[in-house]
């Protein structure tokens, strides 16, 4: 198990090597920063001073190696634009997307499984041709359309919810958390439905598909033929022969959501990564793009990581190292 | 001797499905007495298993039970309500399948599995589900099984996986067993020595035994009585050694002929030519009538089930004789 752990652990930082290296050439292609920051009519002096500050000067192979250098000393750098730490300018936007992304996929889960389970458990029944028409709309209608009808109905014409922004928050391990209060919630709510709705559809659908396969084993079957109750087959036997898959598309969402939760971020004016991410790439702004892409890279595996983890816990046939 | 322990009467199951109705079982009959061993014998696709889960009423839909009438231990169980018979599921009527790599959940353990079916039936504690879920698996000839409780379906051999699924039906002690070839995924080995546990646990416990099998040979040396089942229906039936020496109908003739051991070495293996016919469209009259070589006119119209004493044969032209 060690000798596993400290496997993945050297895959991860391999992977974020390459990965830095390809933002790192990439952003240089795209531009040069100096010309979005810089004012055109600037003199040549101090054009020359804030390019040298920056380290820009340099081929970009040793710029490369500099940056390497600090990263390996907890530092990633100064942000072009904000003029501050980029490690603290992304720690300080990570909170607001990891309660708005939790919320999501979270409560996509606990609502889109038991959904499917009776989709699957019952799958011709009315109620359950009406949670797949649900679940269909779900995939198909787009995120940006369902934020900006979510807040013309709750927002504008009901007034029951806030619009946008984070609400009030509460300190927490020195932190800043919208979900502790009252208010932070009734800003965090349309958000979070936003964002979920295309995940319960998907989990819907995986949990449905795999209770219709699970239903017709020989494994129902069995303990049918034993007796057991038809509440304690689905909620023994059939749900825990169905969370691998489950567990796989949590742990992807989870991480795409943290990532790449940029539409809604920006319909919502969530003051999150993804917004972060859009406003660093409008201004070329590399070390935040690069620190931030590398911090992607170490989320999905981390999020891989303790999801193999959780699937030698459910299927003890897959874990390693034996009885 | 009173009402036998479970009376089949005119039991037909059919499937209703798109193509017409499969009559998977027409018009079977028979009963069974406490603590006797029937077998049931039959190509695949005989009914020999439907027959089995109508016995329990977990006919999957689209089937049901059309008509008849099964009365077990004074109580009518075609038609009674699903609550009432998952009472008499694993309590009183036990079943155990061919596959036990599928019947066992691989994902629950053992012990787990052998609880759920304990406290299906009866509120004790989990501690005392746990104790004869031991001695359930002690009896079955498992050894250290205290220990063996929280290993996982794929740590057991396949015999042992048997042996849990078995220990598994006998855990309430039930008045009857239903063995859908238990023993067919087996090696030859293993087989001998289930068999031969299993007619040992239901001598010790008074567990009537429907073993239903393709392999003549197996039943042959553990049941009594014999039933001989093609395409639904029931062609012939007697005490076993009565139909394996002298059979009156021509398909369990062919059946016989079929076994390897009674061919002699190094000539072909007599078969039975063609194959059962559709259950979707039966032909009138007798149904092994295309196959067989004694059959003439009177074979297409209804043939009468001819019972003298304990024996019973479904043909127009019996072959041996009657004694």
């Amino acid at each position: 198990m060690l000798g596993y752990f400290i496997q993945r652990c050297l895959q991860a930082i391999l992977v974020m090597l390459v990965m830095s290296v390809i933002v790192f050439v990439g952003v240089y292609a795209i531009g040069n920063p100096m010309e979005v920051l810089i004012p055109p009519d600037a003199p040549q002096d101090v054009r020359n001073f804030i390019i040298a500050r920056f380290g820009l000067d340099r081929p970009l192979w040793e710029q490369y190696l500099t940056f390497l250098g600090n990263v390996f000393v907890g530092d990633f750098g100064y942000s072009f634009v904000y003029n501050m730490p980029v490690l603290d300018l992304i720690l300080s936007r990570l909170p607001s997307t990891l309660e708005l992304a939790l919320t999501a996929v979270l409560g996509a889960a606990l609502i889109g499984v038991p959904l499917g389970v009776y989709a699957g458990y019952r799958p011709n029944a009315v109620s359950s041709h009406t949670i797949m028409s649900l679940s269909i709309l779900g995939f198909s209608v787009p995120t940006f359309w369902v934020g900006l009808i979510l807040i013309l109905t709750f927002a504008v014409s009901l007034g029951w919810l806030p619009a946008g922004g984070r609400g009030e928050t509460v300190t927490l391990w020195g932190v800043e958390w919208s979900f502790l209060t009252a208010n932070g919630w009734s800003h965090l709510f349309l958000p979070a439905i936003n964002l979920a709705l295309f995940k319960m559809a998907m989990m819907i659908r995986l949990a449905r598909a795999g209770t219709q396969e699970a239903m017709l084993t020989d494994t129902v079957k069995f303990a049918r033929a034993a007796g057991l109750s038809e509440a304690t087959i689905v909620l023994r036997h059939v749900l825990k022969l169905i969370s691998i898959p489950i567990i796989t598309v949590f742990g992807l969402e989870l991480g795409s959501t943290l990532a790449f939760a940029v539409v809604t971020e920006t319909i919502f004016s969530w003051p999150g990564l993804g917004k972060l991410i859009i406003d660093s790439i409008t201004n070329l702004d590399r070390p935040v793009m690069v620190a931030y892409l590398i911090l992607v890279a170490l989320l999905f595996m981390t999020i891989n990581l303790v999801i193999d983890l959780i699937y030698a816990a459910l299927d003890p046939r897959l874990s390693r190292g034996g009885a | 001797m009173s009402e036998p322990l479970l009376q089949v009467a005119g039991l037909s199951t059919q499937f209703h499905t798109q193509a017409g109705v499969v009559k998977a079982v027409s018009d079977v009959s028979f009963s069974l007495e406490r603590g006797q061993i029937l077998g049931l014998v039959g190509e695949s696709g005989s009914g020999k298993s439907v027959t089995g889960f109508s016995l329990l009423g977990l006919v999957d839909p689209p089937g049901r039970i059309a008509e008849g009438s099964i009365r077990f231990d004074g109580q009518e169980l075609v038609g009674m309500p699903q609550p009432d018979l998952r009472a008499l599921r694993g309590k009183r009527i036990a079943m155990v399948f061919q596959d036990p790599m599928m019947t066992l959940n691989p994902v629950l353990s053992v012990g787990t599995q052998m609880t759920l079916a304990v406290r299906a039936h009866d509120k004790v504690s989990k501690q005392m589900a746990r104790d004869r879920a031991v001695e359930a698996l002690t009896r079955v000839g498992i050894p250290d099984a205290g220990h063996r409780l929280d290993a996982y379906p794929h740590q057991f051999s396949g015999g042992m996986r048997q042996r849990v699924a078995i220990a598994i039906a006998m855990i309430h002690s039930p008045d009857i067993i239903i063995a859908d070839e238990p023993t067919t995924a087996l090696d030859v080995s293993i087989q001998a020595q289930i068999l031969h546990e299993m007619r040992e646990l239901a001598k010790d416990s008074g567990t009537a035994l429907i073993w239903i099998s393709h392999d003549l040979a197996t039943v042959s040396s553990l049941a009594e009585r014999l039933l001989v089942m093609y395409a639904g229906t029931i062609v012939e039936e007697g005490p076993t050694a009565r139909v394996l020496r002298n059979p009156r109908h021509p398909y369990t003739r062919g059946l016989l002929d079929s076994l390897p051991a009674t061919a002699p070495p190094g000539q072909n293996l007599q078969q039975i030519p063609g194959s059962m016919p559709s259950l979707l469209a039966l032909p009138p009259g007798c149904a092994f009538a295309p196959r067989c070589s004694f059959a003439s006119e009177v074979c297409n119209g209804d043939v009468p089930y001819l019972v003298t004493g304990p024996s019973a044969f479904r043909c127009h032209h019996p072959i041996g004789e009657a004694k």
